[in-house]
């Protein structure tokens, strides 16, 4: 067993874990952040996406130990402080970016990723930024639009229905 | 103007909120105190028979709990199936004993050998390792014409591997044949329904919980369907009577169809919790999944179309191979048949139809519906042989299918069922009119100038939402009832709790059904909830499946809230001092027709709970309703969906440029939410037409096991989609007059994208008349370069 | 996966020093080696990180104008980093796997697994890179020696790969739809004294140069200079998503983009 010291979500936190534990199983069995999914065993799915030191990486495929000392961000922090939903999660709530709710934590993980470093991308450069999320309920189309509106472009163009 | 709340408005889905903050409530995260863990020992082979299975070394490893095998659950009964189908000649099909866990004999890659209970899963995983097979491996039969022509046989006990051989209408099949034999064209496709694996993101779990005090088990389970499960493994597995047993489906991850059925792995964690005395709980891996999961799909067809000289369909003849896996899953048998049988009209007025099916075991996990089940493989097949029919005979495919279009309702179809109400043409001209038809020319030139052939299909869909009604679905083999459930229960301040069937797993129920509701009383949506997934909060409900929740369950809430307001109006009138008759419900207020005199909703639900000034001589306190709806027919949904490709013929790959889909699901509750259902379905049906591939090989091993091997669609893959559903022809037998959105996306998107590419193949010159899906790459490349 | 400790020393010597415990494996990150951990098809008692090794991280510039990267160093950081020194190797750097797999996934991980699908092999040896260890230099063209295999020794890890900069280079990529691996991937790169070709995704032996397509492109640098040439599909991979004459025909194909796109 190792300790491990984080701070997630802008808390410290501690524990003792093998060096088999994962970083998703960390958060979601020690700590009980259970918004972070597991949806494969071979890192493709991206349902666990987090952050780590302000990147995304897939939590599934990361030890718990390798984030000794790190910044960990969980779809569980992202919301404002007041509660209300932070832009990326209201766009997906206003344009339907959701359906089962179980890629959603990831989704909105890397589209936070995406729109630090691109502010305003293009209808082409989300969905190839999105290659390790996979979504089996909206088609994509709605997260896309989503994720250009919550950069602040115009999607009324976009069919809606 | 487009409204903001009620039946059409486009309401935002509550249940996002919780998605978004990481605050859903899924299987997996659920975490009993005291809980173990289980770790299956699955077979890595598809066809054995099992001499011994010695877990005394395994027993001894660090956390072990407990060690199941086979023998433990002799006493048990098999996994049951709930359709039994009758052949050509009047017999039942053949219906194997499906055990929890093998006995005796292995039938598939991934079947339980054993199961490992332990203080941790590691351990569980650990011990497993140490477990000692004796195993002969037997020849296994994989491909389903050698299966069903004497190839090794899967169950020793059955007469050969042959579920059954249906025909359907029996009494057409003369007819049918003279039919094509006069006929002035034919065209003959042989095609493959590819095998598919459904993959909702969220892999299954299964929580047992037993309480020796009480006798009581609770099972959470990813289910969309939990009374199902109960009354399955209750009644037929474990024989747990229904008030000792609570099935719990909380947040579910998507279902698509697979999470309909009852599985082994909930009959174990029920069995092991009780037998250990703790909760006992699985949570599959993905590659666990892909061989535990029941597949979909995998049918091989023959089918033949027949036209008079004026291109008028005279007949359809159709011979399917249809593939059950090792067992039969829980409606594996109905999928080929009265799922598919019944719909090979589609939108045409063809006089005679005759289809057969053969439905045969092989040595590969059972096979039962996902997302449109036996639909989309009717739809395929006939959207397919009408393409290459225009294509032989030099007709515009669109005129084609037009001439032929059933324009009368009520239509009797020859396979048995009645369409209600539709309107084929107008979803076509809105097709045409979304799809931009007309610049189709102007874009082909433009990707010939780049070196790419460019691609337009077409196809119509019908399908058959609701499966109903009971007592004719309990003569052709149903062995439940397929009705659903709701219970409307307004609270003393006039907030509601409606308890429903139906399961909601990313349908937007939440939001949705408030708003049938919300509209029938004239209260604010957000003044009413939702209750849904647990047998102990619910009346009863058949769940979530075939595109039913709104159509059934749905029903069954406005049979509910109508009784609601009738006995509403009684204590309004009582308090208004007027006669019930009288009684006019709007916006949350009663009046006296014709009068100013009302009173609120509030005050009306608050007399019935607090009856000072109330008359309990002629009704009861409280303001509670349940409903039961038995559907009197079937719905129709059915559309016009168009999809362009462009195709490299250097490399074969094919690129979805625009695709538009035309839907006439009748009435429409949030048009947002229908969209996203489109959407959603479009997405599973390109991923079929060109990306998805369950394969095996002939040992009966799995080649696609993985996200490494089976590809699953991605954003990069797919287009925004043009949807449209204002064409509505609502359904004429229930209440709200709607049809189902569900499966639409996922019946009526694969053949235009076949069509599609088979069109810009022919535009470069090739002389390709079929793929058979998913057009990879690879097949599409072969089949350019083999023309 | 089976129980083993996880050391994180922050030295070479260290890392070389924990490596030489019996059944260590080093852990770069991880985005193969743990996937393969969790279907219990290794079983190290120990893994030894690397990442969090300072010198073997970054990208810079060696004295004769080679790009230099530090074996633990990130996809994503070279994408970032060696995009002004060397736009064909950051561009193939920036289309491994996905974002969230580049911000771990290390090229010295990638080299030494040597997957017969990977990238960076086709990159290290279509620029006949030098890969550095703790012990010696090899060159690229001694280094893969064949599916996931190499080079390296027992406890030898990667602490360096130096690319030679070309005059002009490109990385096409024609992905295995499920894994977005290559299914045939084709790093072409023209320095002075010649064309370099090497493949990845097509061969059961690994990466491999194209002698016939330098020799062609060395004299004339365009898709044209291939017409005549042809792969054998003999020895190519053939599965699911491709015969072995699918990929010998992509071979060419992709050559010949990868030529066009490196201008």
């Amino acid at each position: 067993m190792a300790s491990v010291a984080m701070t997630v979500n802008g808390k410290s936190v501690s524990g003792d874990v093998e060096g088999r534990t994962l970083l998703v199983d960390f958060l979601r069995n020690d700590l009980r952040l259970t918004g972070t999914h597991v949806g494969c065993d071979t890192s493709q799915c991206g349902a666990c996406v987090v952050h780590v030191n302000g990147e995304a990486v897939k939590a599934c495929t990361m030890f718990a130990v390798e984030a000794d000392g790190a910044e960990v961000a969980t779809i569980e922090g992202q919301a404002n402080a007041d509660g209300s939903l932070n832009v990326i999660q209201q766009a997906f709530q206003d344009h339907h970016g959701l359906q089962c709710g179980f890629c959603t934590p990831g989704m909105v993980m890397s589209a936070a990723a995406l729109l630090k470093d691109n502010p305003k991308p293009t209808e082409g450069e989300i969905r190839a930024y999105l290659e390790g999320n996979i979504c089996r309920c909206t088609g994509y189309h709605n997260i896309v639009k989503a994720i250009m509106a919550a950069s602040g472009q115009d999607v009324a163009t976009i069919a809606a229905e | 103007m487009p409204k903001d709340s009620g039946i059409g408005a486009s309401s935002k889905r509550r249940e996002d909120v919780r998605f978004l903050t990481g605050d859903g409530n899924y299987t997996d995260d659920i975490n009993i105190y005291g809980q173990t863990y289980v770790h299956f020992l699955r077979a890595d082979v598809a066809h054995a028979t099992i001499n011994s299975i010695d877990v005394s070394a395994a027993a001894e490893m660090p956390g072990v709990v407990q060690i199941f095998t086979g023998a433990d659950f002799e006493a048990v009964g098999g996994i049951p199936c709930g359709w039994q189908v009758t052949d050509r000649h009047g017999e039942p099909m053949q219906e194997p004993k499906h055990p929890v866990i093998a006995h005796g004999k292995i039938r598939h890659v991934g079947e339980i050998v054993a199961a490992v209970v332990g203080e941790s899963l590691a351990q569980a995983r650990d011990a497993a390792e140490e477990i000692i097979l004796d195993l002969t491996e037997l020849p296994a039969v994989v491909d389903m014409k050698d299966a069903a022509t004497g190839g090794p046989k899967v169950h020793d006990d059955l007469t050969s591997n042959v579920c059954y051989d249906w025909g359907f209408v029996e009494e057409n099949k003369g007819a049918v044949d003279e039919a094509i034999k006069s006929a002035a064209h034919v065209t003959t496709l042989e095609l493959v329904n590819n095998r598919l694996v459904a993959n909702p993101m969220e892999p299954r779990v299964a929580v047992g919980e037993y309480s020796r005090s009480d006798d009581m088990h609770t099972l959470h389970t990813t289910s969309q369907n939990p009374h199902v499960i109960r009354l399955l493994m209750g009644a037929f597995v474990l024989g747990i009577p229904e008030h000792k047993l609570r099935v719990v489906a909380p947040d579910v991850g998507g279902g698509f169809g697979t999470k309909i059925f009852h599985y082994a792995e909930e009959a174990f964690c029920t069995f092991a919790a009780k037998a250990v005395n703790r909760p006992v709980k699985w949570t599959s891996t993905r590659s666990e999944a892909f061989m535990s999961d029941a597949h979909g799909r995998d049918h091989v067809t023959k089918i033949e179309l027949a036209l008079d000289a004026d291109n008028n369909f005279t007949a359809v003849r159709t011979e399917t191979y249809a593939n059950m896996g090792a067992y039969l899953s829980t409606f594996a048998s109905s999928v080929p048949t009265w799922l598919h049988g019944t719909l090979m009209a589609g939108n045409y007025k063809t006089p005679n139809i005759y289809v057969n099916v053969k439905a045969v075991f092989t040595n590969t996990v059972p096979v039962d519906a996902y997302r449109g089940a036996g639909r989309p493989e009717a739809t395929f097949q006939l959207e397919r042989v009408i393409d290459m029919a225009a294509r032989e005979l030099g007709v515009d495919p669109i005129a084609l299918r037009r001439q032929n279009f059933v324009t009368e309702f009520p239509y009797a179809t020859p396979v048995a069922v009645e369409y209600d109400t539709g309107d084929y043409e107008a979803t076509m001209a809105k097709l045409e009119e979304i799809a931009d038809m007309g610049g189709f020319a102007a874009r082909r030139a433009e990707s010939e100038k780049n070196g790419k052939l460019r691609g337009l299909g077409v196809n119509c869909y019908i399908e058959a939402c609701g499966i109903a009604p009971s007592n004719l679905v309990g003569q052709l083999g149903a062995r439940a009832g397929l009705y659903d459930a709701a219970t409307v229960r307004v609270n003393a301040t006039g907030s509601i709790s409606v308890m429903v069937g139906a399961h909601s797993h990313g349908q937007g129920h939440e939001t949705s059904f408030p708003q049938v509701i919300s509209e029938m009383i004239g209260i604010p949506e957000d003044q009413i909830d939702i209750v849904h997934g647990d047998t102990s909060k619910i009346p009863f409900g058949m769940g979530t499946y075939g595109s039913r929740s709104l159509a059934v369950c749905g029903s069954a809430m406005v049979k509910a809230a109508e009784k609601v307001i009738n006995k509403a109006k009684k204590i309004a009138a009582h308090l208004l001092e007027a006669s019930d008759a009288d009684i006019e419900l709007k916006d949350g207020t009663f009046t006296v027709a014709g009068t100013d005199k009302s009173v609120a909703w509030g005050d009306v639900t608050l007399a019935a709970y607090v009856p000072h000034n109330y008359p309990l001589e002629d009704i009861e306190p409280g303001l509670e309703e349940t409903a039961f709806y038995d559907p009197a027919n079937f719905t129709y949904p059915a559309g016009a969906y168009a999809c362009e490709v462009e195709v490299d013929p250097e490399t074969g790959k094919v690129t979805i440029e625009r695709f538009s889909a035309a839907d006439d699901f009748g009435n429409v509750i949030n048009p947002m939410i229908v969209s996203g259902q489109v959407h959603g379905g479009i997405a599973q049906g390109i991923g079929q037409a060109l990306l998805e591939n369950c394969a095996y090989d002939d040992d009966g091993q799995l080649l696609s096991a993985s996200y490494m091997d089976y590809t699953m669609p991605r954003a990069d893959d797919l287009p925004f989609y043009s949807v449209d559903h204002s064409c509505q022809t609502p359904c004429t037998h229930n209440p709200l007059g709607v049809k189902g959105c569900g499966e639409a996306g996922a019946i009526g998107s694969p053949p235009s994208v076949v069509n599609a590419v088979i069109d810009a193949l022919q535009s470069g010159g090739k002389n390709v008349t079929h793929i058979d899906m998913p057009l990879t790459p690879a097949r599409v490349w072969d089949a350019m370069n083999n023309a | 996966m089976y129980a083993f400790e996880i050391e994180r020393p922050s030295t070479i010597a260290d890392a070389v020093n924990a490596l030489k415990s019996e059944d260590a494996q080093a852990l770069g990150g991880g985005q193969t080696l743990i996937p393969t951990l969790k279907q219990r098809l290794a079983m190290p008692a120990s893994l030894v990180s690397l990442t969090g090794i300072g010198e073997m991280q970054g990208v810079c510039l060696g004295d004769a104008g080679e790009v230099c990267i530090g074996g633990a160093t990130t996809h994503a950081t070279v994408a970032r980093e060696a995009a002004a020194h060397y736009p064909g190797l950051a561009g193939l750097a920036s289309h491994i796997g996905d974002p969230a797999v580049r911000n771990r996934g290390t090229i010295g991980g990638s080299l030494a697994n040597n997957d017969p699908s990977a990238c960076y092999p086709a990159a290290a040896l279509g620029s006949g890179a030098t890969i550095i260890t703790n012990v010696r230099e090899i060159a690229a063209d001694d280094y893969f020696q064949g599916m996931f295999t190499t080079a390296l020794d027992e406890g030898e890890v990667i602490t360096e790969v130096r690319f030679p900069v070309p005059e002009k280079a490109n990385y096409q990529k024609f992905v295995q739809p499920a894994s977005r691996f290559a299914l045939v991937g084709v790093f072409v790169a023209k320095y002075a004294d010649g064309v370099r070709v090497a493949v990845t995704g097509a061969s059961e032996e690994g990466v491999f140069r194209w002698s016939e397509a330098e020799a062609a492109l060395s004299g004339d640098f365009s898709a044209a200079a291939l017409d005549g040439l042809s792969v054998p599909a003999d020895g190519m991979i053939s599965d699911l998503h491709g015969s072995s004459a699918y990929r010998a025909h992509l071979v060419k194909v992709i050559t010949g983009r990868a030529v066009t796109a490196a201008g």
